[in-house]
């Protein structure tokens, strides 16, 4: 039995000590915004927050967050809407959307470190793939929100 | 964002695609009772307007439509189209796609068809619709139908009106499809033509939009296949008790079908994992690397003429000739998401949730395999991972199928990104031999063209499934590869043409159609020969196309993409010396010589010392006739053009004699973000004229147009896809 912290909820779960949070979050907590793609830490789809800092959740066990905070798309935006989710609506990015949770998770690690990132900044953080070629258009939501004044609770209005 | 943007992206975010997901209290899908709330019986039929309308007694409307949005916005398009001819807020419009209970089948969502085809029939529908409920109106308001004036969900005069709700709210439309039915003048669209907001993507923005790797059912069950180590190995022994520490796991046997069912998805992932079982030997393969040589030498099914202008009998012997040859490997659809399905399998019935890109088409083939009347089966889309033709989304719905029956549970099947990688149906090679002789004014004087591709079976109902072929049920056998001959003529003026496909059968891999099926392939070979046309004759390769187009869209795409780029002279732009070579090259396509015009030119980079390409500016000028929603047309032109820079540039699925062996993310690689070019796209809106389809076409030149920069950059022609630094540095060295 594990006690986790997910978007800020306790939730209890009775599993094996190897199972990977990524389907700890999906089957047992009823969270499936957070993807699989790969398993092996390499697309990036099932990236979520542990304690602020963008892990891919298909490669770290339930046992090792037990006391820290993980964060998923579902919490991202704490009631409203993260700034980039706010963003991405306005740029319209996705096609089928299926990397955009882990993208989304990626970037807002990255704007907490670099509230202004640089192309190069992006480059180097966004490791996450996308295979419908959104890769231009996450770039430009990515600046446009980091245009966005912060607030406390997360941006509600849209970026347009 | 207009109002009605916004209060349509809230009323999605807000049902968070519970529309089609969410059960009502019959048990019945939400979806269903919506429908049957509406009017019951549902008809099926494409000749009636009801097959894909309904109105419901509040006024709003229910599309019923047999195309599905691939995560290229059909899902708004779709609105727009019917809210246009009936005058009304697309966001009063609920819409149903792929599901075989409720939807017409309008075949499957294509080859560029989605709103080509699909989407005009609504048009038609809607049209006809209109043309009824004016007639009611006249007579409800007694008065002649011309007066008459639609606006929001109304018909009538400045004095008088009746809502489309109180002429046929809750009941049929009982019309027949009019295909003359007046359409709305163009000039007058202030729906269509808008990029308005695609409604499902806020869900997929915070992880509330149901994916058919999200759907779940009471009492469902994970199942993973086991696929063999080999391409058509059988399975001899299976060692259930090496998984006995493993609680709660059903191993499924049926013949050379191997399955792992389970109550939690990790304990089948674990399962599948750890299952021990002895496989014999595969059928053996031929492998990547000889498949140039098995095109060249078959066997052949037969060689077809498939285009023949003028007699170019003379050509072989002719001494103004230019050759070269092209190749283009088998690839993956390599969906980021390995695909998932959802099967129910009852003892007189079957539900299966799926994210297939034909639905209608794969009915029977689940029928058959579980032995159950046509009816009793059905099929409900839901949003998959990008799939880009036939991936492994219905392969996967086939395992859950069996898993299911076999097991008497709901069952959910995800593969694993190497099934995924490994077992998608593959796009096919393409060998083509271009052959061509210039006048003395450098005009094309003929032109040969001969394909080595695979051959299509005749009338093949669907793809073989891999899961009824494992367990050894019957189905039908073939192969389908999408129309992979088009586009390897010459879309300027040429003198004498011949286009010769030496057929072949069957590929190496199971193949089926992947984006812009053949064109691809063809579009680079034509399109890099044309530039060695151009080198040779000394013209400028944007003149040489330009001063031979006579169709003036392709003549106004290539000059805005020129624009675009600030297209120069070639040989401007060349930098052969230096560790760092820059060039420009330019490709056009007309797709299929009928659908749309893509011109597409780009800058790049070439590192002498590694042979890496890297693409630093992509223009694109596209005219894909009238744009319902530009917004979303500029997201597919945006997905074709990286897409396919992926497939030019790493791409080739390889395999040895045995099995596929680029079945991971290192071995498979696809572009990754910072190999993104800028890019600079002038989508040309045609207001006045048909649909054409944005789904594929700008994949087409992007081999070619890159392929002509590298050219221009540093010498070398590349022949052979993908563009590896490897193949590049070889390249270099060949010419050094
Ligand atoms: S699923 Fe975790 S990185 Fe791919
Ligand atoms: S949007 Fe489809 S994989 Fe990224």
């Amino acid at each position: 039995m594990f006690k986790l912290n997910v978007n800020g909820k306790v939730h209890q779960v009775d599993v094996e000590t190897d199972m990977p949070l990524l389907w700890v979050l999906r089957d047992h907590i009823g969270l499936p915004g957070t993807k699989y793609g790969c398993g092996i830490a390499v697309c990036g789809a099932c990236t979520v927050h542990v304690d602020g800092a963008a892990v891919r959740s298909c490669s770290v066990p339930v046992s090792a967050v037990v006391g820290k905070k993980v964060l998923t798309i579902e919490g991202l935006g704490q009631g409203g809407l993260h700034k980039l989710q706010a963003s991405w609506i306005a740029q319209q990015v996705p096609q089928c959307g299926y990397c955009q949770s882990g993208m989304l998770m990626a970037a807002a690690a990255l704007l907490k470190e670099k509230p202004r990132p640089t192309d190069a900044d992006i480059d180097q953080a966004m490791t996450n793939l996308c295979r419908c070629g959104t890769y231009a258009r996450v770039r430009a939501a990515i600046h446009a929100a980091a245009d966005i004044a912060d607030t406390a609770t997360g941006v509600k209005r849209s970026a347009s | 964002m207009k109002i009605s943007d916004v209060s349509l992206a809230r009323r999605e975010f807000l049902k968070g695609g519970a529309l089609v997901i969410g059960f009502s209290l019959t048990g019945l899908p939400l979806a269903l009772a919506q429908a049957t709330d509406a009017r019951t019986p549902h008809t099926l039929n494409l000749d009636e307007v009801d097959a894909f309308l309904a109105v419901r007694k509040d006024g709003s409307v229910i599309v019923y439509s047999g195309k599905v949005d691939l995560g290229t916005g059909h899902r708004i398009a779709m609105r727009q189209i019917v809210a246009e001819e009936l005058s009304i807020d697309p966001a009063r419009i609920d819409l149903i796609e792929g599901d075989t209970a409720l939807t017409p089948n309008q075949g499957p969502t294509a080859g560029s068809t989605g709103v080509m085809r699909g989407g005009m029939q609504l048009r038609q529908a809607a049209a006809t619709a209109r043309e009824a409920l004016l007639a009611r109106a006249a007579a409800h308001l007694q008065t002649g139908a011309s007066e008459l004036i639609f606006s929001d969900g109304y018909v009538g005069t400045a004095t008088a009106r009746v809502a489309i709700a109180e002429l046929v709210g809750d009941r049929a439309f009982g019309v027949r499809m009019n295909p003359k039915a007046p359409l709305k003048n163009p000039a007058q669209y202030s729906v269509v033509g808008r990029s308005l907001p695609r409604p499902d993507l806020p869900g997929k923005f915070t992880g509330r939009h149901t994916y058919v790797h999200d759907f779940t059912l009471p009492g469902m069950l994970h199942g993973r296949p086991l696929r063999p180590p080999a391409v058509a190995a059988r399975l001899l022994e299976v060692d259930a008790a090496s998984i006995a520490h493993l609680p709660g796991v059903q191993v499924v046997r049926i013949k050379d079908f191997l399955g792992v069912v389970a109550s939690d998805e990790w304990a089948a992932v674990r399962a599948a994992r750890e299952l021990k079982a002895r496989w014999s030997a595969g059928s053996g393969l031929i492998g990547h690397d000889n498949l140039a040589l098995w095109a060249r030498r078959g066997p052949f099914v037969k060689d077809e003429i498939v285009v023949s202008k003028g007699d170019t009998s003379d050509l072989a012997n002719d001494p103004r000739q230019f050759a070269a040859s092209y190749q283009w490997p088998i690839q993956s659809h390599a969906s980021l998401g390995p695909s998932c399905a959802v099967a129910d399998v009852r003892a007189d019935s079957a539900m299966i949730w799926s994210a297939s890109q034909a639905t209608h088409r794969y009915q029977p083939a689940y029928a058959q395999m579980l032995g159950l009347p046509l009816e009793k089966v059905r099929l409900i889309y839901l949003d998959g991972s990008g799939c880009y033709g036939m991936n492994g989304h219905d392969d996967a719905a086939a395992d859950a199928a069996l898993l299911s029956k076999a097991v008497g549970k709901p069952v959910r099947v995800q593969w694993m990104r190497q099934d995924e990688l490994g077992w998608d149906p593959k796009g096919p090679p393409q060998l083509l031999a271009l052959r061509a002789a210039l006048d003395a004014q450098g005009h094309i004087d003929a032109w040969e063209a001969e394909m080595w591709v695979p051959l299509a079976t005749a009338n093949l109902e669907h793809v073989p499934l891999l899961a009824p072929s494992d367990a050894g049920i019957a189905q039908p056998a073939g192969q389908m590869v999408g129309l992979v001959t088009q586009n390897a003529d010459p879309p300027y003026r040429a003198a004498r043409v011949k286009v010769t496909a030496h057929w072949l059968e069957p590929a190496p891999l199971r193949p089926s159609n992947i984006r812009a099926p053949g064109k691809v392939a063809n579009c680079f070979a034509v399109e890099a020969f044309i530039d060695e046309l151009a080198v040779a004759a000394k013209i400028d390769p944007l003149e040489f196309r330009r001063r031979d187009l006579t169709d003036p869209r392709g003549i106004e795409v290539l000059d805005r993409c020129a624009a675009l780029i600030g297209w120069k002279p070639a040989e401007a732009m060349r930098r052969r010396t230096g560790a760092m070579a820059r060039g420009r090259g330019i490709a056009y396509v007309h797709y299929k010589h009928n659908e749309t015009y893509v011109a597409m030119a780009m800058d790049v980079e070439v590192v002498k010392k590694s042979g890496e390409i890297r693409v630093k500016r992509v223009a694109c000028a596209h005219d894909c006739g009238l744009m319902i929603n530009p917004g979303a047309v500029r997201n597919q032109v945006e997905g074709n053009i990286l897409q396919a820079l992926s497939r030019s540039l790493f791409e080739e699925t390889t395999f040895d004699s045995q099995r596929v062996t680029s079945v991971d993310w290192g071995s498979y690689r696809i572009l990754r973000f910072p190999e993104a070019p800028e890019l600079l796209i002038d989508l040309i809106q045609r207001t006045g004229e048909p649909p054409l389809g944005a789904g594929e076409a700008a994949s087409s030149p992007v081999a070619a147009a890159l392929a002509n920069a590298v050219y221009d950059a540093v010498g070398v022609r590349l022949r052979t896809a993908p563009f590896s630094a490897e193949r590049v540095l070889a390249a270099l060295r060949a010419t050094a």
